[in-house]
């Protein structure tokens, strides 16, 4: 015979407030197999977590029932408890009376009843429990980072910090991502290469990471521990063991083509390094636009005129690097964690028709800024106009491009806006002294340390005019821009006649962030953004167990918060590989190998991939539960049709149990 | 574009439309009403003038009272729908509240309330369209006898044509192409300037010329800037503006201006080989013949 323990939480007023406790305890002591009953203030606090285990040794207690919040909030601490006082900690059940009864009733008579109802279904569900054990498994201790801007390039330097290997993968020829495109950061106001390129070689350097540039992920298979990989190694036409990165290809090629890098505002050739201090600093071939690629495909059908064949990189390079027989190539390896770090894009405004749309040359990005204020950028660190190369003296700030504007489906706050225009406003001012700026805002957002006084200091010092208000129109009157707009603090309009406008474009995920995470099986927003686990208490970690995001594919974030998320999630990949092996969570699902007739119905419905197919010894196809995936959603459950199927801890004789009680059978 | 009645040969014609002329154009925009008429029939597009049509209430009704701005389109808009057929407006002031009215008809309980008013059920099924849009569908041969070469035009839309966007449904707010692409195809250039749909001052002539003056003075000293030899317009209040204060302006602002302002129609009559006389030519203010001579189009 069970002897059961009913434990009935107050929750402070939570639930004491609404439900009469002394009542429901009253009536749980009259419940069948129950052998005490008592209440708590605070069951989750030392004192109510040892009155438990106190009871449990008092009064020989071999089941748990504790009645208070919601087992999402506290049944792991309470299985802990039960376990101290030898009892196996899947003989306890919970019945939710706040969450389900005293947040959600008035009636204090009611929610009484409820209550008592409520316990009742879990005392006799826990009577039907049976003892569980967790099962061990083996785990690859190797990290998978996918991006390498400035979060990626920190988790990977931090899990190789702990000796564990990573594997960075990057879409682009060079890793640096968005931070190598920045000048200066605010609001210090040091250089971002100095900061970062001393990163990026460390990573180049690390013993322990594999940088895998130029490379994307294909296809993920597996689960916490155990993940296989697919990854598409691009061809770069260049062989890295014999290049030394002399440089002699990229400066005779003759091919020149709009810099991604400087965002069109130069140009790069179709051998190349996308910028100066790329990582790994080997070119790689751009294959759509060299010229003897573009033979190479004329010569397959030989139809139209005939191009020019060039090969001139092959007749520099002295250590014969250039290998055209390279193929796309997909690799598969294997790891135990994955860190996604895919960082974001600037938002493309050309949706923006009041700006123009793209249509005037003297209207740019701040991004486009940074690199004609970067000594590394096309200009050599002179802000010119694009139009005409002549020194811009009126140059007009718009905040809020494809930010807080619900009309391009951008409600959000891209929060670094504001920031780097002030910055924009303070250093233009340093590089020309007769600049004047305007600034259009909606509200100056300079939450950060150090962040309201640099936000002042532009306004203060500089002498920008920070005029609160939006652009109606901006239109070319020969060659300067006009810019029209309100200044609402004033109440009235103004007119701006401008050298250039600098578009403060906000934040997006980056183009493929979503199919990412559906290779991934995590959860995105409807912007793109990557959903963490918990937005306050699990920042870093998913739904999926064993993958974690940082950076600001999660969300608008600047450079010191990017790098404090890549080293949160570095340390959490870092606890998961410290351990020699992984336990699962026995809550899953079990075939009864007698009945199940082998339909797979449930492997249809399994969202997991958790249904494999097993002969047994007199010759059946069955279903059989991968353990280590089976996430015990209970699908297969319900799909399957002779009944075979059963979710540990739920299992159907338990549920039924808890009906019939509640139906007073 | 509806197509409605039977496909019997070239001259007949083919795409029939309801057409409320408005009363602008019936005093001092004539030659847009006129022009329309010779250019819609030109093209093989017949009009039904709406037998009943009343005025649409300008900015007069809605600045004073929102239901009278309901109603009084309402009115027209109920016998286009009696009428059966897609109803064709030249004027952009029209344009823009029947638009208007049919936006805030969708709502039942205005409509109800409207349908009260004019002591007759009302229902959103019609369509309302600017000749512009109907002229300058390419669809449409243009039976171009006399391009209009050399010509710089500036194309100049105003507010009320293109906005607000999720009212009229027509072209794009910021930088609208529609009459730019239709002068190309009668063989003119049109130049490329940034104020195509800002405002004229409008109304606000009657009690503040002077904001007229600076508004309309700011659209045509771009335009003059711009290399532009005449204006093209598609508005009867925006053509007052900018045709009749000229004089104003360089008095003004001393910028002896000498722009010619012509309905679109007018320039697609000049095209399709109609004369000077036909389609009004005489009527504006800054005389356009001296212009179309010297560019041999007359």
């Amino acid at each position: 015979m069970s002897r059961i323990g009913v434990f009935i939480c107050h929750c402070g007023t939570n639930i004491g407030g609404v439900v009469n406790v002394p009542e429901v305890v009253e009536a749980a002591r009259h419940m069948p197999l129950v052998a005490f009953a008592d209440e708590n203030k605070y069951t989750c606090s030392e004192v109510g977590q040892s009155s438990i285990r106190n009871a449990i040794a008092e009064h020989k207690l071999d089941r748990v029932v504790i009645a208070s919040c919601s087992p999402r909030m506290h049944e792991n601490t309470f299985r802990r408890t039960v376990t101290a006082a030898g009892i196996n900690p899947y003989l306890l059940e919970m019945a939710n009376l706040r969450e389900h009864c005293s947040w959600v009733h008035s009636d204090a008579r009611d929610a009484t009843s409820k209550a008592i109802d409520l316990v009742r279904m879990a005392v006799s569900k826990v009577a039907r429990h049976e003892a569980l054990f967790p099962k061990q498994i083996g785990l690859t201790k190797r990290a998978l980072v996918i991006g390498g801007g400035v979060t990626g390039i920190q988790a990977a330097l931090d899990i190789a910090a702990s000796g564990h290997e990573v594997v960075l993968v990057e879409k682009e020829p060079s890793i640096g991502g968005r931070m190598a495109q920045l000048d200066k950061t605010f609001p210090t106001l040091d250089c971002s290469a100095c900061i970062l390129t001393p990163k990026m070689v460390d990573v180049a350097q690390h013993p322990k990471i594999t940088l895998l540039s130029y490379s994307e992920i294909v296809d993920v298979r597996g689960f916490v521990g155990n993940f296989e990989v697919d990854i598409l190694r691009k061809a770069k036409l260049v062989d890295y063991e014999k290049c030394t990165g002399c440089g002699l290809c990229w400066q005779a090629c003759p091919e020149k083509i709009p810099s991604e890098f400087n965002l069109g505002l130069g140009h790069r050739t179709a051998i190349y390094i996308p910028f100066a201090q790329a990582v790994p600093n080997k070119p790689v071939i751009d294959i759509a636009n060299c010229r003897y690629e573009n033979y190479r495909r004329w010569k397959e059908t030989e139809e139209g005129e005939e191009p020019p064949q060039c090969r001139i990189c092959e007749g520099v390079c002295p250590t014969e690097a250039i290998d055209r027989t390279q193929q796309d190539e997909i690799i598969t390896e294997k790891f135990g964690a994955i860190v996604v770090t895919t960082g974001f894009k600037t938002f493309d405004y050309s949706v923006y028709g009041e700006y123009g749309g793209g249509r005037y040359p003297n209207v740019i990005t701040s991004l486009q800024l940074e690199r004609l204020m970067s000594a590394a950028g096309p200009t050599e660190g002179e802000v010119l106009r694009p139009s005409d190369g002549t020194h811009p003296k009126s140059v007009v700030f718009i905040q809020c491009v494809g930010s807080r504007d619900d009309k391009v489906n951008r409600p959000y706050c891209s929060k670094v806006c504001c920031m780097y225009t002030a910055k924009h406003a303070i250093m233009l001012k340093e590089h020309d002294p007769e600049v004047q700026c305007y600034v259009f805002y909606i509200d100056i957002r300079a939450g950060g340390k150090d962040f309201e006084e640099f936000a002042r200091r532009a306004q203060d010092e500089t002498g920008a005019l920070y005029l609160r208000g939006r652009v109606s129109q901006i239109y070319q009157q020969g060659d300067k821009l006009m810019v029209l707009g309100e200044d609402s603090l004033m109440g009235r309009p103004v007119e701006i006649t401008a050298d250039l406008v600098v578009l403060a474009t906000g934040m997006e995920p980056s183009e493929n962030a979503a199919e990412i995470a559906q290779t991934l099986n995590i959860s995105y927003n409807t912007y793109n953004f990557l959903i963490e686990a918990h937005p306050k208490l699990r920042p870093v970690e998913t739904q999926t167990d064993g993958i974690f995001v940082a950076g600001a594919a999660v969300g608008p974030r600047d450079i010191p918060e990017c790098v404090a998320h890549g080293s949160a999630a570095a340390v959490k990949a870092v606890a998961l590989l410290s351990q020699d092996s992984l336990t699962t969570d026995p809550l899953i699902s079990v075939v009864d190998p007698m009945k199940c007739v082998g339909c797979f119905a449930c492997k249809e419905v399994c969202p997991f991939n958790a249904i494999e197919e097993q002969v047994t010894r007199d010759g059946r196809t069955i279903s059989s539960i991968n353990e280590s995936v089976c996430k015990g959603c209970g699908l297969c459950v319900v799909a399957c049709r002779p009944g075979a199927i059963n979710l540990r801890g739920f299992t159907n004789q338990q549920l039924l149990s808890e009906v019939l009680t509640l139906v007073g059978r | 574009m509806a197509k409605v009645g039977s496909n019997t040969g070239n001259q007949t014609a083919e795409r029939v439309y309801s057409y409320y002329p408005g009363c602008s154009q019936l005093a001092t925009a004539e030659e847009y009403d006129v022009s329309a008429r010779l250019v819609s029939r030109k093209l093989g597009i017949e009009l039904r003038e709406l037998e009943d049509w009343i005025c649409c209430g300008a900015s007069a009704a809605h600045s004073t009272d929102h239901w009278l701005s309901l109603a009084l389109p309402a009115h027209t808009l109920k016998q286009a729908e009696e009428a059966g057929l897609p109803l064709a407006v030249p004027c952009a002031m029209c344009f823009s509240r029947l638009k208007f009215a049919l936006h805030e008809l969708e709502n039942k309980e205005t409509r109800d309330i409207v349908s009260h008013i004019i002591e007759k059920e009302l229902s959103t099924a019609v369509a309302v369209e600017p000749m512009l849009k109907i002229l300058a569908d390419e669809s449409l041969p243009i039976p171009v006898v006399k391009p209009l070469s050399g010509l710089k035009v500036a194309c100049y839309y105003g507010c009320l044509l293109v906005r607000p966007p999720e009212v009229v449904k027509f072209d794009n707010a910021e930088n609208p192409q529609t009459m730019e692409r239709l002068m190309q195809r009668l063989g003119a250039e049109p130049i490329n300037w940034g104020l195509k749909t800002a405002c004229c001052g409008a109304g606000v002539a009657f009690p503040r010329l002077d904001v007229v003056l600076k508004l309309s003075y700011r659209l045509l000293s771009l335009i003059k800037a711009s290399g532009a030899d005449c204006v093209a317009v598609a508005c009867p209040m925006c053509h007052a503006n900018l045709d009749m204060y000229q004089k104003d302006m360089k008095a003004k602002f001393g910028e002896k201006l000498d722009l010619p302002v012509l309905y679109f129609t007018q320039l697609m009559g000049l095209a399709l080989g109609f004369s000077p006389k036909e389609l009004l030519l005489n009527k504006h203010i800054t005389n356009p013949l001296p212009m179309l001579r010297k560019k041999e189009l007359i």
